[in-house]
């Protein structure tokens, strides 16, 4: 069998249904008959599936292909993560004014492991998921959307502001060599937040988060990279080293840590330590940069952080691949860049923002200057070299490796 | 030619639901057997084995959740049949022209999406919520006390979203009772109780076995609830199951634990109606 049949699509429906229609139904005898024949069509159709790994290696050819007769239809659907956008728009307006796209901007994705569950199916069917533009971390289902090839190859040549403007840690990442098929949205940092109004003491270590002190007020997250990295820094292990020995122990300290945390979140964590329903919490960086609340504290714990990317793609099967492409690029043009920075307070992957945000205050007033001075001089946006070399990147796992990681760390999330 | 019609007019009027069954029923039922015997991943594909290590292993690692699965839907069964009875009761013999109004309300919170009642709980229930927050501020709890992330909100928020559909089969069946019955058996110097207890209750039995049927299989295989309000100590088989599907693509555990909950509640079911002595009851709750 070349192609696991899809349950919905029609060929194989109408298959599966055609001997029913070939003659009028005279008795039981022909309907226990026709029974058998769809039992018989359904072991044909069940005995397995190929695999369609190994599609992440492309030629320029492959590109070229992909991207001949496209043009422009100026419209653009683009899936992204809450919080990563102005609530006014005014980025996604001034795409527009500057390009005539249309875009219809939506805040669909809150998890990976979720996101990829909904569109795996229709992308290996070969069907539109009625997006142009994602944005996906640099984890697991990245790397499973490149193997299963249903990310479009990028044309560089309509890339040329990423070319002059990326930073360079963010060019030819290791989870996407030469930026086949990616080009980073923003990165941020896996830390600890706390809120100061419970917490008494200063937070450093993440030994905090085993503190039974703060039980039933404990947040974990419930991606198993994310959960499986703090458990891997709190035994002392750096993540992108860690060997499967390591992962068990990093569950077996996890594990301790159970019966004192309150929920494994995903993004609602945010709303969690706002409200004081958790003390303190595994947070992302911008996340609680953007709370703004005094008490809502973000720290980087001196046994390490994770540093990822949250990175812009093109399913496949996309209506409107060149309006994606272009304002992936146009995203690349500081001026464009510094008003979104200014808003989400995420890493950058264009380094002269930071000029630009500190040209914005000089000229803002009140509130507003101090606002943008506390951004451009703030760590967690515009890290320098030397925090950058204290935090550790995602582990990237093979697929035989995948499963075993994925039966050590995900029972934890579910409570076993 | 009109007597072949004839033969074939029973076949014919079964054939749209025939084929319903066929193709949104039997064809999932059988590929969730077939993926549920199946081993591999995205990458690599799944090959046919025709082993039962999904079943084995699903069972001995996520035992616990079907356990507590049934037992969270078996209490948010008894709670739903201890509120909706007594409110089906009023409304059926008492009330009045007003009946259908009534029920009007009972259905009234399905015209809001079930996730976003459920979303309100989490906000009404907040620590230092409306509710909670001003309780504490009075010293009326301690600071630590919460209601989410609890069983017992779990339990409660599951009983809530599905407390209509216990409130009308019980509804039916007692609209059916015949109020001279309850005279006869007055007359016949039976005391209210007793006269509740033999003649109202026997006949409404078959409607709050309805009941149990539609609210015990769904809650017992229903996340929502328990992802909204729950902990992670509240994971019920239903959060395992969408999880091994959506987040890990691992197909086939994920159809090995549906089948095994479907197995699991179907023999329920039919040992709850052999328990009840009563076959026929839902026959009797359909009539």
């Amino acid at each position: 069998m070349s192609r696991r049949p899809n349950p919905g699509d029609p060929a194989f429906l109408r298959g599966l249904t055609r001997p029913r229609l070939r003659g009028p139904v005279t008795g039981r005898r022909d309907v226990l008959r026709l029974l058998g024949a769809t039992g018989a069509g359904l072991a044909l159709a069940a005995c397995g599936v190929e695999g369609q790994g190994g599609k992440q290696n492309v030629t320029q050819s492959d590109v070229q292909k992909y991207w001949e007769g496209k043009t422009k239809n100026g419209v653009l659907n683009w899936a992204n993560w809450p919080g990563y956008m102005e609530e006014d728009r005014a980025t996604l307006k001034a795409f527009t004014k500057a390009t005539g796209i249309k875009v219809n901007y939506q805040e669909v994705i809150q998890e990976n492991a979720e996101w990829f569950g909904k569109i795996e199916a229709p992308l290996r069917a070969g069907q539109s998921i009625d997006f142009d533009l994602m944005v996906m971390t640099n984890g697991l289902q990245l790397e499973k959307l490149r193997q299963l090839g249903y990310l479009a190859p990028l044309d560089h040549s309509k890339l040329p502001n990423f070319a002059e403007n990326a930073g360079e840690s963010f060019k030819n990442p290791s989870y996407d060599p030469g930026n086949t098929f990616t080009v980073p949205f923003m990165a941020g940092i896996t830390g600890i937040a706390y809120n100061t109004k419970y917490v008494k003491e200063e937070i450093t270590s993440i030994a905090s988060l085993w503190d039974p002190k703060y039980k039933g007020k404990i947040g974990m997250m419930a991606d198993s990279q994310e959960l499986g990295n703090f458990g891997m820094f709190a035994i002392g292990v750096d993540p992108e080293k860690s060997t499967p020995d390591d992962w068990r122990k990093a569950a077996a300290k996890l594990r301790e840590q159970k019966d004192l945390v309150r929920k494994y979140y995903n993004q609602d964590y945010a709303d969690a330590i706002a409200k004081g329903d958790v003390w303190i919490t595994m947070a992302w960086s911008g996340d609680v940069y953007s709370l703004g609340l005094e008490d809502v504290r973000f720290v980087v714990p001196e046994e390490g952080g994770t540093l990822w990317t949250d990175n812009m793609c093109i399913p496949k099967t996309a209506a409107n691949p060149v309006d994606a492409i272009m304002l992936m690029d146009w995203l690349y043009d500081p001026r464009a860049n510094a008003g979104l920075t200014e808003y989400i307070n995420y890493i950058t992957p264009v380094p002269a923002v930071q000029e630009i945000v500190k040209q914005d205050a000089a000229k803002a007033k009140g509130e507003k200057k101090a606002d943008l001075e506390r951004l451009a001089s703030s760590p967690l946006v515009f890290p320098t070299e030397r925090d950058l070399a204290k935090l550790r990147r995602y582990r990237v796992l093979t697929t035989a490796e995948e499963s075993e990681y994925q039966k050590i760390f995900t029972p934890i999330a579910q409570g076993a | 030619m009109g007597r072949l019609r004839g033969r074939l007019a029973p076949y014919l009027m079964i054939l749209p639901a025939g084929l319903w069954l066929a193709v949104f029923f039997a064809v999932p039922l059988i590929m969730m057997v077939s993926l549920s015997l199946q081993e591999g991943n995205l990458i690599d594909g799944f090959r046919q084995t025709f082993h039962w290590q999904n079943y084995t292993e699903g069972l001995s690692t996520y035992g616990d959740k079907f356990v507590r699965s049934l037992w969270y839907g078996l209490l948010a069964t008894v709670v739903c049949i201890a509120i909706a009875y007594p409110v089906s009761y009023w409304i059926a013999f008492y009330g009045g022209h007003r009946k259908s109004f009534y029920l009007f309300l009972v259905l009234l919170p399905f015209f809001v999406s079930f996730i976003l009642r459920t979303v309100s709980w989490k906000f009404v229930l907040a620590d230092n919520g409306i509710v909670l927050g001003t309780l504490k501020n009075w010293g009326l709890l301690p600071q630590d006390f919460h209601v989410l992330q609890t069983s017992f909100a779990v339990i409660a928020g599951l009983s809530y979203n599905f407390l209509p559909f216990m409130v009308l089969p019980i509804y039916v069946a007692l609209e059916r009772v015949d109020p001279r019955l309850i005279e006869a058996a007055q007359d016949l110097y039976a005391g209210r109780a007793q006269a509740f207890l033999r003649v109202v209750l026997p006949l409404s039995l078959p409607g709050v076995f309805a009941g149990v049927i539609m609210t015990f299989v769904p809650v017992s295989a229903d996340y929502v609830n328990a992802a909204i309000l729950g902990g992670p100590q509240h994971t019920m088989i239903g959060n395992v199951i969408q999880t091994e599907y959506f987040n890990h693509n691992n197909y086939p555990t994920a159809s090995a634990l549906s089948f095994t909950l479907m197995a699991i509640l179907l023999v329920g079911i039919f040992l709850y109606a052999r328990l009840l002595g009563t076959r026929d009851v839902l026959e009797a709750a359909a009539r």
